[in-house]
């Protein structure tokens, strides 16, 4: 792997792992207030959580472009704070991340938050637990299986992220380029040698990913009917 | 020492509509079929529901107009009818949720007694709470809401997801329950059987509504009530044992200031029991009766008559100074026998039942 592959290599990594990170700390109070709430208006949120499942992730990029940029929502309120806008930036790029593999999060998380069921947390709040306790003592232990499968499916999906990336990123060594780019680019350039280890590398960490998902989420439901 | 519960809930298909006040001493049975709205009481008195009106227990608000404690802040205990137990703690972590919750001070019990007192030492450290048999489940999670230190304990029909044989492990510790740890108690069933022999007062559901509210053994002798119309109606009372006759196996009864012969009991003389005596075990005749099999004959004097279904007559007689008897005749007796409001009588009882 060339010296260039490397440094996409831990892009990548940053990329995924800071979106898998941030979209914990956001989908978590997201997947509960879904999981538990009765609003009309949960039907709509979630139907907006599904849609980078359907989109095509060029149109997702498309509008994160705009909304970045110089002109766009996010990026002009940066600049008047007199700071740079965040297109074809890191930050720009964990920001569309964020959005991009925002339903890997949220369902499985959503699923197992509600597979807990209300009678746990009754019994908790009837024993002094506050909602933030019994959240944090007996939904989230609960929830394990669900946390494990919606941390792997994100970082996993964005490691795989490629349209979004384009759009958003572009292609800045050591800031936007990231692996499926410089796969993207071998097979342009002709080299075939060096996208292969690069596909064959992404295949089998993501398969690998996956399959740990599915052995542990197994193993526990023997324990944990 | 008092509840007081004005409380409504309107929902698609129900409403609950109660105003009600009753002592926060001994049991307190909410009796009701289902869809009474029996347990949707209890859930309202504990802040699980959200009902309109006020809620007031022991003085301190828990609800009014302007104010609604959260459940976990209400000093209360719960038993639901599936024991609930968190499945990923062990039984000493489950029974310890509460307890570490609570400000040292406040705690009231300890750890020791509630293991001590369940018989739960040999569960201990069970991980796998969710292979514990149903009555062992239950008592963990009795345990757990006493260590709570509650202030009032409710329990949501602690028995009905048990098959008979738990049922009968669990019974005694409620009754104990009553009797050692002077935990007022709000009990929700639909088995009269444990009502009868758990509760002091009783409140009395249907649809949504409060229709009778007093203590056991009054609300039990009226005819006018739902309760008097079932295949077990009948009233409970209260009796000393005056004596064992070893010869018979037989046991003697006091009841006020008559005896009622019974098979053989086991606890010594002088202890106070509760029996219940069953409409359908008490016939009335007018003469004395001759010597007949059935050895307890009791004067009584009729005091009320209510039609039951088309055929039969529920008579309420009071027997000795206080003490008030139910009997089911049918309709062709009463008439044979020119019965009365008034009129005095005999009452033959064939049995009583230990509650």
């Amino acid at each position: 792997m060339s010296a260039s592959d490397w440094l996409a290599l831990k892009t990548t990594l940053e990329l995924a792992a800071l979106t898998t990170l941030v979209l914990l700390m956001l989908g978590t109070p997201l997947a509960w207030w879904l999981a538990s709430t009765r609003s009309r208006m949960a039907v709509v949120i979630e139907a907006v959580v599904a849609l980078p499942l359907v989109l095509p992730p060029t149109v997702l990029g498309f509008y994160m472009l705009v909304a970045l940029g110089p002109n766009g929502l996010i990026g002009g309120l940066m600049e008047s704070l007199g700071l740079p806008h965040l297109a074809f930036t890191f930050t720009g790029l964990v920001l569309a991340s964020t959005l991009y593999s925002l339903p890997f999060m949220v369902q499985p998380l959503k699923d197992a938050f509600a597979a807990v069921g209300t009678r746990m947390t009754e019994a908790a709040a009837t024993l002094r637990a506050s909602t933030r306790d019994s959240f944090f003592s007996i939904v989230l232990p609960l929830s394990r299986r669900g946390l494990l499968t919606a941390i792997t499916l994100t970082f996993a999906h964005t490691l795989g992220e490629f349209g979004v990336v384009l759009m958003v990123g572009g292609n800045i060594p050591g800031q936007t380029r990231v692996l499926s780019i410089a796969l993207y680019d071998h097979a342009e350039s002709m080299d075939y040698a060096g996208a292969g280890l690069l596909a064959g590398g992404l295949l089998a960490a993501s398969f690998l990913m996956l399959l740990s998902v599915y052995a542990l989420n197994r193993r526990y439901r023997v324990v944990h009917p | 020492m008092t509840i007081r519960a004005r409380l409504q809930l309107n929902r698609a298909d129900f409403t609950l509509d109660v105003d009600a006040q009753f002592p926060l001493r001994g049991v307190s049975a909410v009796f009701g079929a289902s869809g009474s709205g029996k347990t949707t009481l209890l859930r309202c008195i504990a802040g699980l529901e959200r009902a309109a009106g006020v809620l007031q227990v022991n003085g301190e608000i828990w609800q009014d107009e302007t104010l609604f404690m959260p459940v976990h802040q209400r000093p209360l205990g719960y038993v639901f009818q599936e024991a609930s137990l968190f499945p990923h703690l062990s039984v000493r972590a489950n029974l310890e949720y509460g307890y570490k919750r609570i400000a040292p001070a406040a705690r009231r019990v300890r750890l020791e007694q509630v293991v001590e007192w369940l018989g739960l030492r040999p569960l201990l450290d069970r991980r796998d709470t969710v292979k514990l048999s149903g009555g062992e489940r239950q008592r963990v999670a009795i345990g757990r809401a006493l260590l709570a230190s509650p202030r009032l304990l409710l329990m949501d029909e602690p028995l009905s997801a048990l098959d008979a044989s738990s049922k009968q492990e669990i019974l005694p510790y409620l009754e104990a329950l009553h009797r050692e740890l002077e935990i007022p108690v709000v009990y929700v069933s639909h088995a009269l059987e444990e009502v009868a022999r758990l509760a002091d007062h009783l409140l009395l559901l249907e649809q949504g509504k409060l229709i009778a509210n007093g203590p056991l053994q009054e609300v039990l002798a009226r005819l006018d009530l739902p309760t008097a119309h079932r295949e077990d109606a009948g009233v409970v009372v209260e009796a000393t044992i005056a004596e064992h006759d070893d010869a018979y196996r037989m046991t003697r009864l006091t009841l006020g200031e008559n005896s009622l012969w019974t098979g053989h009991l086991d606890p010594p003389l002088g202890t106070l029991i509760r029996v219940r005596i069953m409409a359908r075990d008490v016939s009335i005749s007018v003469q004395p009766p001759h010597p007949s099999s059935i050895s307890n004959i009791l004067k009584a004097r009729i005091t009320e008559m209510q039609a039951e279904g088309c055929d039969k007559v529920n008579v309420r007689l009071s027997v000795g100074q206080s003490e008030v008897v139910i009997a089911r005749i049918t309709r062709r007796s009463r008439d044979l026998l020119q019965l009365s409001v008034g009129m005095a009588v005999f009452a033959q009882i064939k049995s009583v039942a230990l509650t």
